[in-house]
């Protein structure tokens, strides 16, 4: 099972992605998301409507989940053995980046509308990070949004950071980031059959 | 962020140590934080007092080592103190740096009798 910790600001998108990519993934793989939020099960309800199984923790006075919080959720899955599993962390660009679940890595969603310096002022969570996807690219053109200069923020925080752009809307960009996950996969099952051969 | 959950992380090790070493009383906890830790020193400070007040380490004084970044620069081959994580190399300009330490809150030592 290989597991992704999404990680934003509130309203970048997570879940719109999420509802996307897990509607097109349940297809070839098994697949299960942990949704985290302060209140509300809304989230975990927009993915259940997919077919996909979702286990919403509510974090209540916290700002971030934490790996017991999801080894719980984890329990009251269906088996995901050979399978995907997406945890959507609480909207919060600080303390998620200081807390493991599990994950193999960490992704994190930044949007279009949120300015592109994003990743100088919140340094922790793009360093934590190994994937930015830059989702509502399909807003750029009205919001003078400057893709060249995010990037390079990004990069002065983390120089190896991978970036690809989305838009959960129209389903831009989609197939490049199913390609990542299946390198992802790949990069697993290798470490793994090094392990057990080495 | 989080100063009084990590206190309560620092009053678990001292705890730990305590039943090692047979201890009954802290006098002092040495604690190394690096400056591209999550840890913000001055909020330990004021939750420590707090924390450590039904516990062995009651009255503990707290001395904190605070630890720079380090960062291996891509460009000059070399290691390179930097204090904040979209610093610049200080040698040569460039951002093609991977953080070497400077990361982690580590107890370091503790005065006991």
């Amino acid at each position: 099972m290989l597991a992704f910790n999404f990680v934003s600001s509130p309203g970048a998108g997570k879940t719109s992605l999420l509802v996307r990519a897990v509607s097109e993934l349940k297809q070839s793989h098994p697949v299960a998301v942990i949704e985290g939020d302060q209140q509300t099960s809304n989230d975990a309800e927009r993915i259940r409507a997919t077919g996909v199984p979702a286990i919403q923790i509510n974090t209540g006075k916290g700002c971030h989940l934490d790996a017991a919080m999801v080894g719980e959720a984890y329990g009251r899955l269906p088996p995901l053995r050979g399978g995907l599993l997406f945890i959507e962390n609480v909207g919060n660009l600080v303390c998620p980046a200081a807390f493991d679940l599990g994950e193999a890595c960490k992704i994190v969603v930044f949007s279009t509308t949120e300015g592109e310096d994003k990743p100088l002022k919140y340094p922790d969570m793009f360093a934590a990070s190994s994937l930015m996807l830059i989702n509502k690219i399909d807003l750029a053109p009205v919001l003078d949004f400057d893709l060249a200069q995010t990037i390079e923020y990004a990069r002065r925080v983390n120089p190896k950071i991978e970036v690809l752009t989305i838009s959960a809307k129209t389903g831009e960009g989609f197939s490049a980031f199913y390609a990542w996950i299946r390198k992802q996969a790949d990069r697993v099952k290798a470490s793994a059959m090094g392990a057990v051969q080495g | 962020m989080h100063e009084m959950a990590l206190c309560e992380g620092i009053v678990e090790i001292v705890e730990a140590e305590a039943r090692k070493g047979a201890f009954s009383k802290v006098k002092t906890v040495w604690l190394e934080i690096g400056a591209l830790s999550h840890v913000a020193p001055e909020a330990l400070r004021f939750c420590f007092e707090a924390v450590t007040a039904h516990t062995i380490a009651r009255g503990a004084a707290l001395e904190i080592i605070e630890q720079k970044g380090t960062a291996w620069c891509l460009g000059c081959s070399g290691s390179v103190e930097i204090s904040r994580r979209y610093d610049a190399c200080p040698e040569c300009g460039s951002h093609q740096l991977q953080v070497t330490g400077g990361e982690d809150m580590r107890v370091k030592e503790l005065e006991v009798e």
